[in-house]
C-alpha cells in the first residue's frame, strides 16, 4: 500500500528549477561568451555555432526518442560515416550516366536517406524483434559500419566527385535571411521532434514504454513497433545529417563522425532527458548541442584555458547536469 | 508437553490505521510441525513475517527459548536460527547453487574463497536433503522445485531451529510435493520446529501436528492436526457473512459474447473452454499458481497462445492486445504498480494511455484528456489531493479506480478484471463490487478473477474453477458453494505437471 498524498508545492519549485537548469546554463554560457571575447556575440560567430550543432543537433533529436523510450544508440557516428560513405561511392558512380547537376545530387540525398533508415531499420530489429540490448546491438553494428566505411574507402579517403561538389556545396554554405541550409534543417528537425514529443502518440507511447515498458504492453502499445520506429528514425536523422555534412569537405573516411554518439547523448542527457528512459524533451536536447558547441567556441576564441581542455569541460557538464537532474528527483 | 523454541503472545499489528492481526498466540515446538491456515488476507503472512523478524509486532511480543526477545531484522531472527522461506525464493539467479547457500557467510581460507570446503559442504547438505543437485549449477538452469530445496538447503546450513514455510508446495507438482513431505518429515524427526502454510488442506492433514487457523486477522481455531477434518479447516477458514457488503446480482441475458475454445498456454493452461454472455458476471477461482491470470492474458493477447476466442461471434486475431481492444475486449491486471500504471507519470496520462487514439487526431487533444478526467473523478470517485500529482503518490484503493477507470475509457463490452480488489480497504471494495454489478446491468459482460471465495461467490452469476493448468468445472447458481469450489480447486489431474 502506498502512503498518502505527499505535499507537492515545494515540488513544484523544484521541477522549475528542473525545466530551466540547461536554459539558465546556456544564457550563463553566452554571459561568460560575451565578457570574455567581444566577437563572441558578432552574428558571424553565432551562426558558426549553430552550424556546427547542425550535424551533432539532427542526430541528437532522433537519440532524444530512442532514449526516451529506454534504448541507446552506440553507433550513429559510425552509421553517419557508412552513410556519407555509400552516397558519395553512389554518387561518383553515377557521374557518368547523369551528369554533374541537380539530379545527381538529388539522388544522392535519397540514397543517404535509404541506408540511414535501413541502418537505423536493422539496429530496431535485432533490438525489439529478435531481443538483444540496445547495448549490444548497437556497439556491434558501430563496429561494422565503422569498418565497412573503412574498407569501402580502402583505409584512405573517398572524395566526392570535383564537378559535383561544385553543385553541392551551397546546401552547407547558402542559405536564406544569413542563415544557412543546416541550421534551418536542424530548426525544422527539432520544431517536428518537440511536437512529436509532446503532442503525438508516439511521443507518448515512447516515454510509456520507457517508464515501465510492460505497462506499456498492457495498455494495448506496439511496444515492439514503437520501439523500431525510434531506431528508424534516428537511422533517417543520421541519413539527413549526412546530407548537410557531405557538402563541408566532400569526402568521407574511417575518421569521419568519430565520437558522433557521444556527443548525441551527451547532449540529450544535458537537456533533461532521463538516460534510463520514461522522460524526454526536444527543446532540452537542443538546448544541450547548443551548450556543448558553445563551450568549444569559448575555449577557442578566450585563450584563458586550453582548447585542448574542451572535452575534460564537456564531460564535467555532463556529470554536473545528471547530478542536478537527480538531486531534483530525489527531493520529490 | 515439549517447550516452545518460538512464541508469539497476544500480537497484533496494525498497518497505518488498518489492524491486520488481532492478539494472537502462536508457538513452535521443537520437532513438531505446526501448520498456519486462513484466507489470503487472513493475516498469515504477517504473523509469519512477524515471527522472522520481517515486521514487528504493534502489540505483544515474541519469545525465544522462554526469553522476551525483538528481533531487529530478519538477519538477528536468522543469527538466532529463526529462518523464512519465501514464497518468492530469495535467490540469486545468475549465481551457482553453491555460491547461494554461501551467500554472505563464504568459506574462506586466508584472502581466499575456500570453492572446494563450500562445494563439499553444499553437496553435503543437498545430499542429506536426498536431492543430488550439482553445486555448480546456476540457479536459472534449475527447476523450480529444486530451487526450493536450494532455499531449504541454506537454511539447514544455516543451522535453522525454526523454519518458517510460506506455502513452499504452491509451486510443486504432486511428486515433488511428495518428495518435499518426506524432507520435512526428516527434518521434524531432527528436531526442527516447522511453521508450515498452504491452501492445500489435505496437505495440511497429512503433515502438521497442530493447526491454528486465522480469519481476518483472528485467531478463530487451534487444535491438533488429528481433531479437524479438511471440510471443517475449510469450514473455519470462510464462515463469515458479508450480506450487504455485496450487491444483488443482476440476471444474464442468453446471447454469447465471448467464447474460448480449446486455449492452451503453453507452460501454464491446457485446453481450456468456456463462454461468457451478456450483462453475465463470471467468476473465476482456483488456487494461487492454478493459472487463472496467464489464461486471462492468452485470451486477450498478451501471452501466446492457441486455440481459438471469438468475441461477438468473429475470431480474435492472436497476440495483439489492441485487436483485442478494438473488439471491445479488455484485461484489468492484477499487478497494478507493475502492469497497470505508470506510477512516475500523471494521472492524466495513466488515464488515457489504453484509449490514446480516442485523444488523438495526430496531435493529442489534452483539453479532452483533461476533461476525461475531472469525468473519471466523479464517475469512479478517485480522491486525489491534486490532479496534477503522480499516480504512485494515490492511496492503493485510488490507484485500482484510477486504472479501473483507464480500462473503461477504452469503452468495452467485455472486462476482464484480475483481482479487482488485491490489498485495497474493504469501503473501496465495496464502491468497486457495485460498480461491477453496474456494468454487468448496462449489459456488459464481466469477468472477475479472484482468490477470495467470497468476492467470486457473491458477485458471480455462474464460476468457472481452475485446478492445475486446466479448467475442472463450472457452477451456476445455487451450486456455487464454498466447498463445491475447493473441492474443484484441489481436484487433481494424471498429467497435473505441467512444466514450467
Amino acid at each position: 500500500m502506498t502512503d498518502a498524498t505527499t505535499t507537492t508545492l515545494p515540488r513544484r519549485k523544484r521541477l522549475n528549477l528542473n525545466v530551466l537548469g540547461p536554459l539558465l546554463a546556456m544564457v550563463a554560457l553566452i554571459i561568460i561568451g560575451a565578457m570574455l571575447n567581444l566577437s563572441f556575440l558578432s552574428p558571424e560567430n553565432l551562426t558558426n555555432v549553430a552550424a556546427r550543432s547542425a550535424f551533432i543537433g539532427i542526430i541528437a533529436v532522433g537519440m532524444t526518442f530512442v532514449i526516451t523510450a529506454g534504448g541507446i544508440d552506440l553507433s550513429v557516428g559510425a552509421m553517419a560515416a557508412f552513410v556519407a560513405g555509400v552516397m558519395i561511392m553512389v554518387m561518383n558512380a553515377l557521374v557518368p550516366v547523369m551528369g554533374a547537376g541537380v539530379p545527381l545530387v538529388l539522388v544522392g540525398m535519397a540514397v543517404a536517406l535509404v541506408v540511414g533508415i535501413a541502418a537505423g531499420l536493422l539496429n530496431g530489429v535485432l533490438i525489439s524483434k529478435v531481443g538483444i540490448e540496445a547495448f549490444i546491438v548497437t556497439l556491434g553494428t558501430m563496429g561494422i559500419y565503422r569498418s565497412l566505411v573503412t574498407w569501402l574507402a580502402d583505409g584512405g579517403t573517398l572524395s566526392l566527385d570535383f564537378a559535383l561538389r561544385g553543385v553541392y556545396r551551397p546546401v552547407y554554405y547558402d542559405g536564406i535571411l544569413g542563415l544557412s541550409w543546416p541550421i534551418i534543417v536542424f530548426a525544422i528537425v527539432a520544431i517536428i521532434g518537440e511536437l512529436a514529443m509532446r503532442h503525438t502518440a508516439f511521443g507518448r507511447h515512447c516515454a510509456a514504454i520507457g517508464a515501465n515498458e510492460q505497462v506499456a504492453t498492457y495498455s494495448a502499445v506496439k511496444v515492439a513497433r514503437v520501439r523500431m520506429a525510434t531506431y528508424a528514425l534516428l537511422g533517417m536523422l543520421v541519413g539527413l545529417a549526412t546530407i548537410m555534412y557531405v557538402p563541408r569537405l566532400g569526402s568521407a573516411s574511417g575518421n569521419t563522425g568519430v565520437l558522433w554518439e557521444l556527443e548525441a547523448i551527451a547532449a540529450v542527457i544535458i537537456g533533461g532527458t532521463v538516460l534510463k528512459g520514461g522522460f524526454g524533451r526536444v527543446w532540452g536536447t537542443v538546448v544541450g548541442v547548443l551548450i556543448l558547441s558553445l563551450i568549444g567556441n569559448i575555449l577557442n576564441l578566450a585563450s584563458i584555458v586550453s582548447p585542448y581542455l574542451n572535452g575534460a569541460i564537456q564531460g564535467v557538464i555532463v556529470i554536473l547536469a545528471v547530478v542536478l537532474q537527480r538531486e531534483s528527483k530525489s527531493a520529490k | 508437553m515439549t517447550t516452545s523454541v518460538l512464541t508469539a503472545e497476544k500480537v497484533s499489528r496494525s498497518f497505518g490505521p488498518i489492524q491486520v492481526l488481532f492478539d494472537i498466540d502462536f508457538d513452535l515446538r521443537p520437532g513438531e510441525v505446526h501448520a498456519l491456515i486462513g484466507e489470503n488476507g487472513a493475516g498469515k503472512s504477517t504473523m509469519m513475517k512477524i515471527l522472522g523478524g520481517y515486521l514487528d509486532p504493534t502489540g505483544g511480543g515474541l519469545r525465544l527459548d522462554g526469553e522476551t526477545v525483538s528481533f531487529a531484522d530478519h538477519r538477528q531472527a536468522e543469527a538466532a536460527g529463526v529462518i523464512m522461506i519465501h514464497q518468492e525464493f530469495n535467490l540469486a539467479l545468475q549465481l551457482t547453487v553453491e555460491q547461494n547457500m554461501f551467500l554472505g557467510r563464504e568459506l574462506t581460507r586466508g584472502l581466499f574463497l575456500d570453492h572446494a570446503a563450500m562445494q563439499a559442504e553444499s553437496r553435503r547438505l543437498l545430499e542429506s536433503l536426498n536431492c543430488p543437485l550439482d553445486p555448480r549449477l546456476r540457479i536459472s538452469d534449475i527447476s523450480v522445485p529444486n530451487r526450493q530445496m536450494v532455499e531449504i538447503a541454506r537454511a539447514v546450513g544455516r543451522n535453522a531451529r525454526v523454519l518458517i514455510m510460506d506455502e513452499p508446495t504452491a509451486v510443486l507438482t504432486g511428486r515433488e510435493t511428495e518428495i518435499l513431505l518426506d524432507q520435512i518429515d526428516r527434518l521434524r524427526a531432527s528436531g526442527t520446529a516447522i511453521l508450515y502454510t498452504s491452501h492445500k488442506l489435505d496437505e495440511i492433514a497429512r503433515i502438521a501436528d497442530r493447526i491454528t487457523v486465522l480469519r481476518d486477522g483472528h485467531l478463530v481455531a487451534h487444535a491438533p492436526a488429528a481433531d479437524l477434518t479438511p471440510d471443517q479447516m475449510a469450514e473455519a477458514m470462510v464462515g463469515r457473512e458479508l450480506s450487504d457488503l455485496f450487491p444483488d446480482k443482476t440476471v444474464a441475458q442468453s446471447d454469447t459474447v465471448l467464447e474460448v475454445k480449446n486455449l492452451t498456454v503453453p507452460g501454464y493452461v491446457r485446453d481450456a473452454s468456456f463462454t461468457l454472455r451478456r450483462g453475465e458476471v463470471l467468476g473465476v477461482a482456483g488456487l494461487v499458481g492454478a493459472g487463472r491470470t496467464e489464461l486471462m492474458e492468452g485470451v486477450v493477447g498478451l501471452r501466446h497462445a492457441t486455440g481459438t476466442v471469438r468475441v461477438m461471434g468473429q475470431p480474435l486475431q492472436a497476440g495483439s492486445v489492441l485487436a483485442a481492444r478494438k473488439a471491445g475486449l479488455v484485461y484489468l491486471t492484477e499487478d497494478r504498480k507493475d502492469k497497470g500504471l505508470l506510477l512516475g507519470k500523471s494521472l492524466r496520462e495513466n488515464l488515457t494511455l489504453l484509449a490514446l487514439d480516442k485523444f488523438t487526431n495526430v496531435r493529442i487533444d489534452k483539453a479532452a484528456e483533461d476533461r476525461a478526467l475531472t469525468q473519471a473523478f466523479t464517475d469512479f470517485d478517485i480522491r486525489a489531493g491534486d490532479r496534477n500529482m503522480k499516480a504512485g503518490n494515490l492511496s492503493g484503493g485510488n490507484q485500482q479506480k484510477l486504472l479501473l477507470a483507464k480500462t473503461m475509457l477504452a469503452n468495452p463490452d467485455i472486462v476482464i478484471i484480475d483481482e479487482p480488489t488485491r490489498g485495497i480497504d474493504i469501503g473501496t471494495k465495496q464502491q468497486i463490487y457495485q460498480f461491477i454489478n453496474q456494468l454487468a446491468a448496462e449489459g456488459k459482460s464481466v469477468i472477475v478473477v479472484s482468490s477470495e471465495l467470497s468476492e467470486v461467490m457473491s458477485l458471480a452469476n455462474r464460476v468457472v474453477v481452475m485446478g492445475r493448468g486446466f479448467i475442472a468445472g463450472e457452477l451456476e447458481g445455487d451450486a456455487i458453494t464454498e466447498s463445491a469450489i475447493l473441492q474443484l480447486a484441489m481436484e487433481t489431474r494424471d498429467q497435473e505437471a505441467v512444466p514450467a
